[in-house]
């Protein structure tokens, strides 16, 4: 068997028919939405309905995304992924027959396209959605693995991220199954490719950091380091450098403890001039019920404008 | 209990042989005693022909593993794809044959209903988490392949770090050919960790001959002779289902 990306062997042209063998369900095809490494997804048509079909020569990668899928279905009112609608296989000729899966067409931009169009303010709102969103999938016993902005839409006229394509998607504690080295955390020496929520939260911290910076680059053997200085270097992400570093060194512990810090770092980004944005505190936020009260939000400020004092004068003298 | 184990060689070469025995010949023979054999074809400045193109991928076919020719900077994601692709692809052929014994008639899973395919699928997952793995690095270290060195072993601590991430145990070994003396020189004896190689690549020297055939021949020699998961199959032995699914 040799590798080879899927796009040269499905060439389907709008209007193509594919009849699904066992469930006897009619698809025509639209056009073609994407290719990749496992297959071809199109947009076609159901019953006047717009659906994606996800086609594939290797007939195990569609049993195994659709076992991702159906177990997400048993997660009550998720959003996990889009909704399966059916699986059959496709008899293309007498000698070749091709598995697909059928889900609900998520329409919209991916995340690159719609920040491109939107602007940088919808980054950090994009990414607490999307840590909601981990927080479930992982209460579910299962880790994204193959988290990248194409992978990623965003949908509705009220945006809401969405995750597509769950070919990475691996049952915590084992091997992550697909990932692309730009967001995979063992490409850069920050720790295991294990499914782990630490994982996830990774690539969401690098996703953020690829949205600041208009191409991915490569490493130079600095590790963390260099990420580091990715993020300071940067004006929107120094802001938030107290979320993405802890989450590149795997120190949240879930994916809601990194939405708290991140809502934080919002929440002090989104204050009126003069309270300013503090330093981003190296600590992971611990999960603290309910929010600290006025007096601790006081003394804290004090403190606060009480560095800056200091380091006014330190500037000063100099 | 014993599952088994998974024997792979990876080869790792940017051309043709041009001494010794057909390498197609001696990969088949390798596929014969249960190892799988998968080939990676690196190119830099250079592209390779198409008679390099050719045997690479009638190696990997004769060996029944997986190959691909990529460019140096894809290689690390590569070679952990291809090690992965070729284990799940071995696992599967397990799978089938225990359906077909089940099932009877020469049932495999494509003649399942889709909705049960799902359950045979877990399995395969499971096996591929948990199954003993033997993985043989066969390097080409001819003068063409000098500047490619460094992306190669890069490649190779990205291997170990895929694999590693499994519960199943590892064990990897290195071998380079040509040789100082023989066709093929081992670098690295069996270990489940990758990281030792560092130093071991720094003492290469490269030559101009390229025996992949003669090297292919001996590294099968150095698995050690346990049973392999392929011998298991082709004895149609029960012993594996019940212990293993
Ligand atoms: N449910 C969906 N709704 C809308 N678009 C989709 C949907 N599923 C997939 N797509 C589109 O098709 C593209 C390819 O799909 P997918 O990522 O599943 O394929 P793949 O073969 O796994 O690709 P890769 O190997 O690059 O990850 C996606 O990037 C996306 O643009
Ligand atoms: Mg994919």
């Amino acid at each position: 068997m040799t590798m080879s990306t899927m796009k040269s062997q499905f060439n389907l042209q709008k209007g193509a028919i594919i009849n699904g063998k066992w469930h006897h369900k009619q698809y025509r095809i639209e056009k073609e939405l994407g290719a990749g490494a496992n297959g071809v997804v199109y947009l076609a048509t159901y019953l006047e309905q717009l659906v994606a079909l996800k086609i594939s020569e290797n007939g195990y990668t569609v049993t195994s995304e659709v076992n991702v899928l159906k177990s997400f279905t048993k997660v009550q009112g998720s959003t996990l992924g889009p909704s399966l609608l059916d699986v059959d296989d496709w008899q293309f000729s007498s000698s070749t027959m091709y598995s697909f899966y059928v889900m609900e067409y998520i329409h919209g931009p991916d995340l690159h396209s719609f920040i491109k169009q939107k602007g940088e303010a919808w980054i950090p709102v994009l990414m607490l959605q999307l840590l909601s969103d981990l927080e479930e999938l992982h209460k579910a016993g299962w880790v994204f693995g193959d988290l990248k902005p194409e992978n990623l839409i965003v949908t509705g006229r009220a945006p809401r991220i969405r995750c597509i394509d769950v070919g990475g998607t691996t049952l915590k504690g084992r091997a992550i199954k697909e990932f692309t080295e730009f967001y995979d955390r063992g490409y850069w020496g920050l720790g295991s490719r294990k499914a782990e929520p630490t994982y996830d939260l990774f690539s969401s911290a690098m996703v953020f950091i690829h949205c600041a910076y208009p191409s991915r680059f490569s490493k130079d053997g600095r590790g963390l380091e260099q990420l580091m200085d990715r993020v300071k270097k940067h004006k929107i992400l120094k802001t938030y450098e107290g979320v993405l570093i802890p989450a590149l060194q795997g120190r949240f512990k879930t994916a809601e403890d990194m939405r708290q810090a991140l809502l934080a770092c919002s929440y002090k980004q989104n204050r009126p001039k003069g309270t300013g944005v503090s330093p981003p505190s190296r600590q992971p936020s611990r999960k603290t019920k309910g929010k600290p009260n006025g007096k601790t939000g006081a003394i804290v400020l004090i403190l606060f404008i009480g560095c800056i004092y200091f380091f006014y004068l330190y500037s000063q003298m100099v | 209990m014993k599952t088994g184990t998974l024997k792979q060689i990876l080869l790792i070469t940017d051309g043709c042989s041009n001494v010794g025995e057909d390498p197609i010949a001696m990969s088949a023979l390798a596929k014969e005693q249960g190892v799988s054999v998968n080939v990676i074809g690196v190119m830099e400045n250079d592209v390779i022909d198409e008679k390099g193109m050719q045997e690479i991928e009638s190696i990997a076919l004769s060996g029944g593993g997986v190959s691909q020719v990529v460019y140096a900077r894809q290689l690390s994601h590569t070679v952990q794809m291809v090690t992965r692709q070729a284990m799940t692809q071995t696992l599967q052929g397990v799978v089938n044959r225990e359906l077909t014994q089940i099932l009877g008639n020469k049932q495999t899973i494509e003649d399942l209903p889709p909705e049960q395919r799902g359950e045979v699928m877990e399995v395969v997952d499971e096996l591929g988490e948990t199954v003993e793995m033997e993985v043989l690095i066969l390097v080409d270290t001819s003068a063409s392949m000098k500047h490619k060195l460094p992306t190669v072993k890069e490649a190779l601590f990205d291997l170990s770090l895929s694999l590693n991430a499994r519960m199943g145990k590892n064990k990897f070994s290195l071998f380079v050919f040509p040789g100082k003396k023989n066709d093929v020189e081992k670098l690295l004896d069996w270990t489940p960790k990758l990281e030792s190689l560092t130093s071991v690549f720094a003492k290469l020297s490269t030559g101009g001959i390229t025996p992949t055939g003669p090297a292919l021949r001996e590294a099968i020699t150095y698995f050690e002779k346990k049973r392999s998961l392929r011998n298991l199959i082709s004895r149609n032995d029960d012993e594996y289902y019940e212990e293993s699914i």
